[in-house]
């Protein structure tokens, strides 16, 4: 009797031990994560003011700035979402509503789960040899929001995917029973009530794509800019230009890696200030998302 | 009449647009092999594949340059162990505590905060690495040195416990209540039941965890380019500098290397044996991901 009740009491303490050990390792990469950005906090926070995001890299420390940068960044995302969105939605619409289960549609689905696979540095050598050397981009903005818009492409297929599939079968066929073709089933109706849906994996997307530096790097974009691409409108005819999409360019990320790569530790400060603000942007972006998807999901039922 | 011709042909027409853009991801991945294996083909021509795979040092920008692929995989391989040696344990007791221990409400606030350990730029965990733990590292260790594989790892690895964690998380929870409570019937703790049935009866899902866990450390590049110096060094201790496949990548992207020469055709031959690393990884964790459908 007393050796069944040791047994018990033993097992019990095996059992509650591990449920500290549990929360610990749960908090653990928490606790780690808030020392971090603690410190990035700490270090970078006294460097950011309105001339560091008006000014450009610089020799002198204290007066580099993040401008050309941050610049870089809104145009390369300007690139990648208008690639990455029309096309990862068309895809997913397709393999969703259209596709047959045949070989094809395997191949297309196997290929996407890989893809989001492959490490981001490989899409940087594949836009180094395609779009720079045969489609003769340039080491450009278009060379560069073009390689972060292949990288994000499967996130957006399956976000569209996923979006779709929570639609339930009987929309589709009120939508045919009142004779409605396929296209106008899906322009009215599938889409409509999936964008929730696909508008936060488009932003986890972008959030991911802002952040991302090796890709940038192997298509050549510079680390030190002091001039800012061409103005994409003008005063003069014909007003809109797309003279910007070949200028050479950098990104936050970028620049971040340059500072932090560098002996003195000054440019360690900037490095800081250069992370809390990308830290702030893909923050807000993953904020924004579940926002929107915490709404559509109070506004539809089905 | 004329209106319905019409009406197919736009639909015809619509439907092939949306198949051509599905189409576009395997023209990616062929883009990728076929610009992969052009490129290492003229690096081939140049140098013999046994001396690429067997040679141990490293020196493609030297005046008399040497071309053995180890020491960047061995370093790729070191710095994914030390991450792997934080992130699957961590990962799989974080799991099991969601999935088996946790209250309800503590598991969904949590899982989206865990999430974010993943949406931090890369660039900043280098950052960490090299300024915040290699000196913290130092104080327990004089002779570690400034750029090492240690604190990279580990920093790679705090970064995938949630690839590992939310995976494995889903896996386990998707392994019926009913065998669950068989184990408590019969007497068993919590505990006894998550390693003796639960984790068991989840295996493949959890396997397919890990692989991608792996998976993204050999192919995480910023993190090591930043904090784990650029030697390429044939080394197994993760107190040395070392250089991963994908660090060299960005050193030699960061320098001036003119098209079409050797060391210019080095990254893709680089690349190329990194793609078929994480390839292969992908295609053992399909096989697993593939698997736990046909469980229950």
């Amino acid at each position: 009797m007393t050796d069944i009740k040791k047994r018990i009491a033993i097992s019990k303490f095996w059992n509650n031990s591990f449920w500290v050990a549990g929360l610990l390792s749960t908090f653990a990469g928490l606790v780690l994560l808030f020392a971090l950005f603690t410190d990035l906090f700490l270090d970078g926070a006294p460097r950011i003011s309105y001339k560091f995001f008006t000014s450009f890299p610089s020799r002198f420390p204290e007066e580099a700035g993040i401008l050309s940068a941050w610049i870089g960044t809104t145009l390369v995302m300007l690139v990648t979402a208008m690639a990455a969105i029309p096309l990862g939605i068309a895809a997913g619409i397709y393999l969703e509503e259209y596709a047959r289960k045949n070989w094809i549609t395997n191949i297309i689905e196997i290929n996407i789960t890989n893809l989001a696979g492959v490490p981001s540095i490989i899409y940087g050598l594949l836009a180094l040899g395609l779009f720079v050397y045969f489609f003769e981009f340039g080491e450009s903005i278009l060379t560069g929001g073009l390689a972060l818009a292949l990288l994000i492409l499967p996130m957006v297929i399956m976000a569209t995917r996923e979006a779709i599939r929570a639609i339930p079968n009987s929309i589709r066929e009120a939508s045919f029973a009142l004779g409605a073709t396929k296209w106008q089933t899906i322009k009215d109706h599938i889409i409509p009530y999936s964008t929730g849906g696909i508008l936060t994996g488009i932003i986890i997307g972008l959030s991911r794509a802002i952040g991302e530096t090796a890709p940038i790097i192997t298509v050549g974009a510079l680390t030190f800019i002091a001039f800012l691409p061409t103005s994409p409108v003008s005063a003069e005819f014909p007003f809109v230009s797309f003279k910007w999409l070949f200028d050479p360019f950098t990104v936050m990320p970028i620049q971040m890696f340059n500072w932090v790569s560098r002996p003195q530790k000054e440019f360690h400060i900037n490095a800081a200030a250069a992370g809390i603000e990308l830290l702030a942007m893909t923050l807000l972006m993953i904020g924004i998302a579940i926002y929107i998807r915490y709404n559509f999901r109070k506004k539809i039922k089905w | 009449m004329k209106k319905k011709f019409a009406r197919t042909i736009k639909e015809g027409i619509i439907e092939t647009i949306l198949f051509l853009s599905a189409l576009s991801s395997v023209l990616i991945t062929i883009s990728i092999v076929v610009i992969l294996s052009y490129e290492s083909f003229g690096f081939f021509k140049e140098v013999s594949i046994i001396e690429f795979l067997t040679g141990t040092e490293w020196m493609p920008l030297f005046a008399e340059p040497k071309f053995g692929i180890l020491p960047l995989v061995a370093g790729t391989l070191l710095t994914t162990a030390v991450a792997l040696s934080v992130a699957l344990p961590l990962g799989l007791i974080a799991a099991i505590y969601l999935s088996e221990y946790a209250p309800h409400k503590l598991r969904e606030a949590i899982k989206p905060v865990l999430e974010l350990l993943a949406a931090v730029p890369t660039v900043v965990y280098g950052y960490f690495a090299l300024l915040f733990l290699t000196p913290l590292l130092q104080k327990f260790m004089p002779d570690l040195s400034g750029f090492n594989a240690l604190s990279p790892g580990i920093i790679m690895g705090i970064m995938i416990i949630p690839y590992v964690s939310s995976v494995s998380e889903d896996a386990m929870r998707a392994v019926p209540m009913y065998i669950r409570e068989g184990s408590y019937a019969m007497g068993a703790t919590k505990l006894q039941t998550s390693f003796k049935v639960v984790i068991p009866a989840a295996f493949s899902g959890i396997a397919a965890a890990f692989i991608m866990g792996i998976s993204r450390a050999v192919g995480e590049t910023m993190v090591v380019a930043i904090a784990a110096g650029m030697m390429p060094n044939f080394t197994v201790n993760p107190s040395e500098p070392v250089q991963t496949l994908t660090s060299y990548i960005v050193q030699v992207s960061l320098g001036d290397v003119p098209h079409g020469t050797i060391e210019y055709r080095t990254i893709f031959a680089a690349g190329m044996v990194l793609f078929l690393m994480t390839l292969i990884f992908n295609i053992i964790g399909f096989w697993f991901r593939k698997r736990i459908r046909e469980a229950y």
